[in-house]
């Protein structure tokens, strides 16, 4: 902690920068059971809260003590009043800390790891600042509210794992809560299928978002080369790098078509961003898959 | 060996080339070093093929470049030299190289060695054993590898001295059995033995004589000859008509040495021999200490000169002086007047001054002498003394040589003498007639108006006609001489004073007495006088003509010092006897040069070195070339030289080249132009510049503190190179090493000074040494100050502007409050005029000022602005530190401000005008 501290500050520092620029993200919840608590935000449809929402013609069913006989009084019919339905969601985040998240091609580009911590904390943030209880998946991080929870977050974002691919974790995550995976997704992609289709099985929806170094989509190598993994437990020789591109790529693809049904199979989202792209435009997509979540279930 | 146009000095490497076949096959079984990189993406490689089972071979191109350089690299080292001298003669055996060694050979002695060189570079590649023998210090010639003398040439150098006649023949017996070739490096002068060693020589292989064309030029020891020096200039070849310069060294009277005199001399067509005749006035003689030819460095166009043309010393004895105080009619007067510029005068007794043994006694009116006296002198004249008398009455009054002639009187007088002109007397004065031809003073003008009133006679005699130097008009002796030994007696037979001829009055008798004193020149020591005497070396003459300090040579006899030819137990240089000096030169008075008449056999050629061209370094350096391009291609085609990375690389390669120099120096003279820049000379010691900048860094703080004057940082500046117009002020540490600038540097540190800059010289010794060449820094300051236009110097005088151009100073320590600090002097003129505290000094400012405080020591400060050297002890020494800032403020004051507060003096008068 005592080394992490400051580097945890300099990451929340920036991840607060980056979030500074979105509006509150509202997170939507599909399900009631279990996991909805009453929260401060409005879910933009009637339930139980404290503020308006609207006023709806009077049902069939309708408690005589609900109408609202300010309203019905200017005009023939009767109204009820609706309150906004107020929840707190719990949001899950797994982002992989494994050795090959360490990988930057170039000394320009931040390694994988760090933007993929950077975008999770700040959607970590933007969650925090909407109402929602953020945590940590696979750790003993439960989901909380409040300023405190973002530094527990950012201290327990910086922990580095010595394994050379991380697989994501499903424990901890609520039962119909919502998750996010950030992570390369280049190694065993078995274990993504695991963990995707355990949390699915428990009614989770979320997001995964692969972060790529641009390298790693170009393969610009050349001549007779050792690729060895970070971890430096893979080995891979070959005597001209040049003539593995196309089929490298071709692989790469596949693990994202892969990815990509994998998602829309259980319902999730799939993103793709690179390192040498801004994190603001990475952030935007997932205020929007996000929304798309909601919307979808809207 | 040889391949065309083209030999080997080490043809067996090119065995070498036979390996590169194998060298090829290895490369290209080898496939270049694979790159080990880190890469998460290997998870989806794995399992991946290479299509080209076959390894990635080294391209062809590839190969052919490291051939080559490998190649390269093999013939550079077996040392092709392109056209490589062929030796008809003999191009194999033992070789024997043979110098003369002479003084002759000093001048081309670069040449020679280089020629030694190129035929050690044969010998070596042609693998003969070389002997090498030098004619002046003969040794049996040992047969080495070549490439073992290369190191021992240098101890092969010329030596002040010829071959004698005798080490001809020793190295001739010491030739021992055995065939060999011999290339003589001759000197081109001929000497006795030479036929000796060349017939030796021949005997025992072909010999090629090796001599530069160039015409050796000697000097003969200079002689005075009626008041001037003459020299003598010698040439071995009679050529065409040649002119020469010979120059005459000497101390100037501030003791540097500096050339006081130039003679032209010309070789007339088909003469071995220039005379001519350097006529200095007496001063400036009795300071040469050596004439030289102008651009011939060996010793024998050196002539030391020694004790024979230095300052006489004249002992003036008058008769008892019963006048006292009258200046003007004092015997002596008009003599000390006379030779006070050109001659040490002794003031003393008689008997007291003979032990000295001056060159010249005067006695005026002296009439008797004591027996001892008489004696005395005698015996000093007998031994070269120049005894000059002068009349007078008490000379007149005596008996003095008036039967028969006293010994120190050249003839008899007539009782009484004779007054002519005067109130009680018939006749005019009379007038001077033209000297005779045999009078050491033919020649002389005669002024009209020296005439002579009153004199002593001569008694006719039968020798008086040859005793007669000068007389007057009508015949009547007026100087007469006589010889007594090897010196002389001459009377003068009016006063010393102008009481009885206007002789004295006139400049005739200026010259009358050089000619007379200079014809008692010391000259040169006979056999008997040194016999048995131990000379001392004081300074010995090296072969290209350098004097060095003797050491701790042994003394030498006088007897060889007289006799002996210069060789190894007698060189040639200034030695110190019983009571004088004397100079041994190379060239003896009686020497000739001669050519050396080689046989019509023999092969005679220059020094000039046939042009031959190693090309080892070439094909070395292309071997180079090629191995980086090989670096280059690899890398490229193990994918490590990213193409970016390459520009980069040549970019900031492009970059590190250095910018043009005249940028550069613009923008240092621009930054030291915007603002008030301190400037001091790099001396390239580095603690010394580094204390000069701190110093100055120092003195702007203290300026920036308390005066309207806020410099910026100092600038170290190089002579060379730099813009000296910019800086107000030079500060410049003198250190014992620092190089002499350039004649164009010089050039514009003149132009500096006469414009207005002030050049501060610090020897910074102080604590050691007084002014002037005490100390190593001392001589180093006169050297470098030697070429700069430096007006008269004096002592900073109590009323000098620079002790009130900002404090009120006294003096001016600096981390030393040692001694005197020297200014531009004031103007013989200047004087205090009365109700003005101070003279009206020089009207600009003072173009040097020298000392040796160590003044940038005292003002150093550090970064952080604390003293970084101690000044003296406690409050005295911060006290001195004070003291020397406020020197370096009133220094800058003076510096920028110039004689303003001189002209404050003017203020009171201003004001008075102003009032009315």
């Amino acid at each position: 902690m005592n080394h992490a501290a400051p580097l945890s500050a300099s990451l929340r520092s920036r991840a607060e920068a980056e979030a500074a620029r979105l509006p509150a993200l509202l997170a939507r919840a599909e399900h009631l059971a279990g996991t909805v608590l009453l929260g401060e935000h409005g879910r933009r449809r009637a339930g139980m809260g404290d503020d308006f929402w609207q006023y709806r013609p009077v049902q069939a069913g309708d408690e005589r003590r609900h109408i609202d006989w300010r309203r019905s009084a200017r005009s023939d019919s009767q109204f009820v009043r609706q309150r906004e339905w107020q929840i707190a969601q719990s949001v899950a985040i797994w982002v992989d800390n494994s050795a090959a998240m360490r990988f930057a091609s170039d000394k320009a580009l931040p390694p994988k790891a760090d933007r993929a911590r950077l975008l999770a904390l700040a959607v970590a943030i933007l969650l925090n600042r909407a109402g929602e209880r953020v945590g940590l998946a696979g750790t003993d991080l439960p989901p909380r509210r409040g300023n405190a929870q973002m530094m527990r977050l950012a201290e327990a974002l910086t922990h580095d794992s010595d394994i050379d691919f991380g697989h994501p974790q499903s424990t901890g995550i609520a039962a119909h809560g919502r998750a996010l995976f950030v992570s390369d997704f280049l190694g065993d992609i078995d274990a993504v299928r695991t963990a995707l289709t355990a949390a699915a099985d428990r009614g989770v929806q979320g997001i995964l978002l692969q972060v790529l170094d641009p390298a790693e989509e170009a393969f610009p190598y050349r001549g007779r080369t050792i690729f060895e993994s970070m971890g430096g437990t893979l080995r891979h020789e070959t005597l001209k790098a040049s003539e593995l591109r196309d089929r490298y790529q071709a692989r790469l693809a596949a693990r994202k078509a892969e990815l990509r049904t994998l998602c829309t199979g259980t319902g999730w989202q799939y993103g793709l961003h690179h390192t040498s792209d801004s994190a603001q435009s990475a952030l935007l997509w997932l205020y929007r898959a996000f929304e798309a979540g909601t919307g979808g279930a809207r | 060996m040889t391949l065309g146009a083209i030999g080997f000095t080490a043809p067996w490497l090119l065995l070498a080339l036979a390996a590169l076949p194998v060298l090829w096959l290895l490369l290209r079984a080898v496939p270049p070093a694979p790159v080990r990189r880190r890469f998460p993406g290997v998870a989806l490689l794995l399992g991946l093929r290479d299509d080209d089972s076959v390894t990635d071979r080294t391209p062809w191109w590839l190969l052919l470049m490291r051939m080559l350089a490998v190649a390269a690299l093999i013939v550079g080292l077996a040392g092709p030299v392109l056209k490589p001298q062929q030796d008809e003669a003999a191009a194999s055996g033992p070789m024997l190289i043979v110098l003369d060694g002479s003084w002759a050979s000093a001048r081309d002695w670069p040449t020679r060695q280089a020629l030694i060189e190129t035929l050690l570079d044969d010998a070596a590649r042609a693998a003969r054993p070389v002997a090498l023998m030098r004619l002046t210090d003969p040794e049996p010639p040992v047969f080495r590898a070549a490439d073992a003398w290369r190191g021992l040439l240098s101890g092969a150098a010329p030596l002040p001295w010829e071959p004698a006649p005798d080490a001809m023949v020793r190295a001739a017996d010491m030739l021992g059995e055995g065939t060999f070739e011999t290339r003589w490096l001759s000197d081109g002068l001929n000497r006795e033995g030479r036929e000796t060693l060349l017939t030796a020589l021949r005997a025992r292989g072909p010999v090629t004589v090796h001599e530069s064309p160039a015409p050796i030029l000697g000097l003969r020891p200079a002689r005075i000859n009626d008041g001037a020096v003459e020299v003598t200039a010698l040439r071995a070849r009679p050529g065409t008509e040649r002119e020469i310069t010979v120059e005459a060294h000497g101390r100037d009277p501030s003791g540097t040495p500096r050339v006081l005199a130039t003679l032209p001399l010309t070789f007339a067509q088909d003469e071995t021999e220039a005379q001519g005749a350097l006529s200095l006035p007496a001063e400036l003689r009795a300071r040469l200490s050596r004439l030289e030819i102008a651009g011939q460095h060996h010793a024998g166009a050196v002539s030391l000169t020694d004790d024979s043309l230095r300052r006489r010393e004249v002992a003036l004895i008058a008769g008892r002086e019963d006048r006292e105080g009258l200046e003007l009619l004092s015997q002596l007067h008009y003599l000390e007047r006379a030779l006070e510029p050109t001659a040490d005068l002794l003031d003393a007794a008689l008997t007291d001054i003979l032990p000295a043994n001056p060159d010249v006694i005067v006695l005026a009116d002296v009439a008797t002498l004591s027996g001892a006296e008489q004696a005395g002198l005698l015996e000093w004249a007998e031994a070269g003394g120049l005894l000059v008398r002068f009349a007078g009455p008490r000379l007149a009054a005596s008996d003095v040589s008036r039967s028969e002639e006293a010994p120190l009187m050249p003839v008899r007088l007539r009782a009484g003498g004779r007054s002519v002109g005067g109130t009680m007397s018939w006749g005019e004065p009379k007038s001077l007639a033209p000297f005779p031809e045999q009078s050491p003073f033919f020649g002389l003008d005669i002024p009209g108006d020296v005439t002579v009133s009153a004199q002593v006679m001569a008694q006719p005699d039968p020798t008086l006609a040859d005793r007669v130097i000068a007389q007057l008009s009508d015949g009547t002796p007026l100087v007469t001489r006589k010889r007594i030994g090897t010196g002389q007696v001459v009377l003068f037979h009016v006063t010393a004073n102008a009481e009885w001829s206007t002789l004295p009055l006139s400049g005739l008798f200026v010259q009358m007495l050089e000619r007379l004193a200079v014809s008692s020149t010391v000259a040169l020591p006979d056999l008997a006088q040194v016999e048995g005497t131990t000379w001392q070396p004081v300074q010995v003459l090296d072969a290209s003509g350098d004097q060095a300090d003797a050491g701790t040579l042994p003394g030498v006899d006088g007897a060889a010092l007289v006799t002996g030819p210069v060789g190894p137990g007698l060189r040639p240089g200034l030695y110190e006897g019983p009571d004088r000096r004397l100079a041994l030169n190379v060239m003896t008075p009686g020497k000739v040069l001669a050519p050396v008449a080689w046989p019509a056999s023999m092969t005679v050629t220059g020094l000039e070195k046939p042009a031959q061209t190693p090309l080892g370094g070439w094909l070395l350096a292309a071997a180079l070339l090629l191995l980086c391009a090989d670096i280059a291609a690899t890398l490229a085609l193990s994918g490590r030289l990213w193409p970016t990375r390459a520009a980069a690389l040549v970019l900031a390669a492009l970059l590190a080249l250095p910018q043009p120099v005249d940028a550069q120096e613009i923008d240092k003279a621009l930054a030291a132009a915007s603002e008030v820049t301190l400037a001091h000379v790099l001396t390239g010691n580095r603690r010394v510049d580094e204390t000069a900048h701190a110093g100055l860094r120092g003195l702007g703080d203290t300026l920036h503190f308390r005066t309207s004057v806020e410099p910026a940082e100092p600038a170290g500046v190089d002579l060379e190179t730099d813009e000296l117009s910019v800086y107000p002020l030079l500060y410049w540490p003198v250190t014992p090493e620092q190089p002499i600038p350039s004649a164009e540097a010089y050039a514009r540190l003149n132009a500096y000074l006469r414009t207005g800059g002030l050049i501060l010289f610090d020897t910074r010794d102080a604590d050691i040494a007084g002014f002037g060449a005490a100390s190593p820094n001392g001589q180093k300051l006169q050297r470098l100050a030697r070429p700069l236009d430096i007006p008269p110097l004096e002592p900073v005088p109590a009323d000098h502007v620079l002790t009130r151009t900002f404090y009120l100073l006294q003096d001016f320590p600096g981390r030393y409050a040692g001694r005197q600090v020297w200014v531009e002097a004031a103007p013989p003129d200047a004087e205090r005029v009365e109700g003005m505290p101070f003279r009206n000094l020089n009207d600009n400012v003072t173009p040097v000022l020298i000392g040796g405080n160590d003044w940038a020591t005292a003002w150093a400060i550090n970064e952080a602005g604390n003293p970084i050297y101690p000044v003296g002890r406690g409050y005295a020494g911060e006290r001195q530190r004070e003291m020397a800032y406020r020197f370096g403020v009133n220094l800058v004051m003076h510096v920028l401000t110039g004689n303003y507060k001189s002209d404050q003096v003017h203020v009171p008068a201003l004001l008075d005008r102003l009032g009315q």
